[in-house]
């Protein structure tokens, strides 16, 4: 660091003296911000699950039907690879704890490529449902389509929300390409590491929401419909 | 001459050498707070004038001035601004970031670049909004709560105004996030949570309630822009959707959103009272938890908003009984403020005449609000000037009228100098007697029947629209005056030293007025409560080294 930071000491009436917490180099107000953060990311999701959920108790068949034809062998898939990349982001962080900065690169840099890979899949995923026309100002979704209002409603929220989880993961990419950028310039390395501790946390989010948006969109139907959707 | 922190300040990028770009890459507390007001007191004028327009086009039955839809448009105009630029981000944009820092015994906020990006983040927020007076078939005629399915079927440009909407939650939650973790990590040594002022409090709760409901309207919002973009149908009821969800998730949020803005506002008023009583404040441990329980109550109520929009009766039933629970806590608030006026020794400084002036409007706001939160009542007075009337007595009569007490409080800290008090009080005088005219009127019209954003009406009105437009004069005068004599002061008032009010709270404790960029020069060790008086004498004194000597 080009200056280290000099805490400021208060004594009270005793003489005794007590260290003042500086807003600079503060690594628990740091973490303690992001965590924050990350509840109003609860928050928010939490919303979107309270609109879908009443629509689901409204229209249950048709959530059931077209649930079933998601294309759950896609999504699995995606799964999978969200849940790896948490490990690898979260390995990448061990080893930038023990020292090991070349390696953290190694998994920040495998941690993109599978976010990478679940963006592909992802708008295979999507240009399959346009084909098929239910995609958003597209064929079914236009409101003089004949499809029912419960599927209507099932497609419109989750386009809304893989979308939104989507634009969490690019977001995701460039925060990790910029902690990259900083770990070159040692700005993070193993003495202060608490921008990948918040990004890696940051991950954690990502994937914990998709953890809950699998199941209620591609596993809710398994039961009733295919094995692979369309 | 020790510098203050108008000579010199850190900024978020390099070390420019103009003030002005030392102005704009600011991030000392003090400076974006200054900021911050000045662009809310600019938009409030705005939204002033619009209001000022209505009252006018109401003065006689019929169309004079304007038309149907472009009164829809100002009290739209009206109710964005005010809402989401000015009261809602009011006292912790300004108060929070110049006095709650100082009040701890704080550098700077936690994140002080944070809080430079959300004030820029608040001026693009601002930006869009307005923008749509230009851009697009003309500013929404919606209201400023956007309810489906009309604010989705309406051709005027409600997408930027939605979009305002949700930037300008952005900044409010990250000056929330930005305040909790200031409060919870830079207390001076020695300051435990029931030693902090009771404005801290305040801002305390106020982040909470910023953090966690603030993303609940956000994507409402989103999925209202989901909706006008791509017809997802989520609040359409042709396309399946259920407008009452906007409704409830909409309120989910602006319910505990005007907790929000009355918290701080209540929190200037605890600073207030035991300062200009010469007392120690009654009931410290009460209202520092009062401020709690109402934000944690506040969540519970949305649905009194609901009432005859579509809703079981027993959730009807419930919903009014927990409305009835918020009054509570208010009531052990008042009860304490007046408390610790008994025997003080009482000051009519203008602070303490514009906090003694709300204790009587936001007991009539908040009254008022307890006979709408019945159910039957409500069904009657939904929507009429009774409830324009209620919640302008709490919101304005509440929440700016503290403002202005803070800004007349806090005033010689901010700027070293002193307003002319007895100017400061007759526009208090003329701003409580015209509010006061200005609003009551519409309690009895909407007795009556006067419904709520309606741009004519039965002639049997005119007389409380009539005694209305006076009371709007007025008010607006002394508002004019006030911002007068207060710029006054600033440019020629007499420089005044650190304390002038004689207050025991740590940002009187400065070592030199205005205060120095980084604030105190050493930071006390906090072993007393934050209003000791003894006989009208502030009990703890420092010397030079910030020491205690008694």
């Amino acid at each position: 660091m080009a200056h280290a930071y000099v805490p400021e000491i208060a004594v009270d009436r005793e003489g005794n003296e007590h260290i003042v917490q500086g807003w600079q180099d503060d690594f628990y107000g740091g973490k303690l911000g992001f965590w924050l953060f990350m509840l109003t990311e609860v928050m928010m999701f939490g919303g979107m699950f309270l609109a879908l959920a009443y629509y689901n108790t409204l229209h249950p068949q048709e959530f059931l039907e077209a649930s079933a034809s998601l294309n759950r062998l896609l999504g699995g898939t995606n799964t999978v690879i969200l849940l790896v990349s948490a490990l690898t982001m979260g390995l990448g962080l061990l080893k930038m704890r023990a020292g090991d900065v070349k390696g953290a690169k190694l998994m920040i840099w495998a941690t993109i490529l599978l976010a990478t890979i679940f963006l592909v899949i992802k708008g295979f995923e999507w240009s399959a449902e346009y084909h098929h026309g239910i995609f958003l100002m597209h064929g079914e979704m236009l409101p003089e389509s004949t499809m029912a209002f419960g599927k209507k409603l099932f497609f419109g929220m989750y386009f809304t929300m893989t979308g939104l989880h989507g634009v969490h993961i690019i977001i995701g990419i460039g925060l990790m390409l910029w902690l990259l950028k900083r770990i070159n310039a040692n700005k993070v390395n193993p003495q202060h590491y608490i921008l990948y501790f918040n990004i890696a946390l940051y991950w954690d989010i990502v994937h914990l929401i998709w953890v809950f948006v699998f199941p209620y969109y591609y596993m809710m139907g398994a039961a009733t419909g295919g094995t692979s959707g369309h | 001459m020790s510098k203050t922190y108008f000579d010199e300040t850190h900024c978020a990028i390099g070390h420019p050498k103009s003030t002005f770009m030392q102005w704009m890459l600011t991030i000392d507390h003090k400076r974006i707070g200054i900021m911050y007001a000045a662009v809310m007191f600019t938009f409030f004028f705005v939204a002033v004038a619009t209001a000022f327009l209505m009252r006018l086009e109401l003065f006689a039955p019929g169309q004079q001035y304007i038309d149907g839809n472009t009164f829809n448009q100002a009290f739209t105009l009206h109710g964005v601004i005010m809402i989401f630029l000015f009261i809602v981000p009011g006292i912790p944009a300004i108060f929070g970031n110049i006095v709650m820092p100082l009040m701890i015994g704080a550098k700077d906020v936690s994140f002080p670049r944070l809080n430079w990006f959300t004030f820029w983040l608040y001026i693009l927020g601002c930006i869009i909004a307005i923008s749509s007076l230009w851009v697009g078939n003309g500013f929404a005629d919606t209201g400023w709560t956007f309810y489906a399915p009309y604010s989705l079927t309406t051709g005027t440009n409600v997408i930027f105004t939605l979009v305002a909407a949700f930037v300008l939650g952005m900044a409010s939650i990250l000056t929330g996030l930005n305040f909790l973790v200031t409060i919870h990590r830079l207390r001076a040594p020695g300051m435990t949570f029931f030693k902090m002022p009771l404005f801290v409090w305040g801002i305390y709760a106020t982040a909470w309630i910023q953090l966690l409901a603030t993303p609940v309207v956000g994507i409402t919002l989103i999925l209202a822009i989901m909706e006008k973009y791509f017809g997802i149908g989520i609040f359409d009821p042709a396309k399946g959707g259920d407008p009452v969800l906007f409704e409830h998730l909409f309120w989910i949020y602006s319910h505990p959103a005007v907790y929000l803005m009355i918290l701080p506002a209540f929190g200037i008023m605890s600073e207030i009272i035991p300062v200009f009583s010469r007392r120690e404040i009654f009931g410290y441990r009460t209202i520092a938890l009062s401020s709690a329980s109402i934000a944690g109550i506040g969540y519970l109520v949305w649905g009194h908003h609901l009432y005859t929009s579509g809703m079981a009766d027993i959730a009807k039933t419930v919903f009014s009984f927990l409305t009835f629970f918020v009054a509570i806590p208010t009531g052990i608030k008042f009860y304490d403020w007046i408390a610790t006026m008994y025997k003080g020794k009482i000051v009519l400084a203008t602070p303490m005449l514009w906090a003694l002036g709300t204790i009587i409007t936001f007991a009539i706001g908040g009254l008022t609000g307890v006979t709408i939160a019945m159910i039957g009542v409500d069904i009657h007075l939904q929507d009429t000037y009774y409830t324009v009337a209620h919640f302008h007595y709490a919101m304005l009569g509440g929440v700016v009228f503290l403002l202005f007490a803070g800004l007349h409080y806090w005033f010689p800290l901010v700027t070293g100098r002193m307003y002319n008090e007895p100017r400061a009080k007759i526009a208090f005088y003329l701003n409580f007697i015209g509010f006061n005219l200005l609003w009551f009127p519409m309690f009895i019209a909407g007795y009556l029947g006067m419904p709520r954003r309606y741009f004519d009406y039965l002639p049997e009105f005119q007389i409380y629209h009539q005694a209305s437009f006076i009371g709007a004069v007025i008010f607006i005068a002394g508002l004019v005056y006030m911002f007068y004599v207060l710029i006054q002061g600033w440019v020629k008032g007499p420089k005044v030293g650190v304390n002038p009010w004689r207050a025991t709270t740590l940002e009187w404790h400065l070592p030199s007025s205005p205060p120095p960029l980084e604030n105190h020069s050493k930071v006390p060790y906090v072993d007393f409560d934050p209003y000791e008086y003894y006989h009208g004498e502030p009990v703890v004194k420092f010397d030079e080294n910030m020491r205690r000597i008694d």
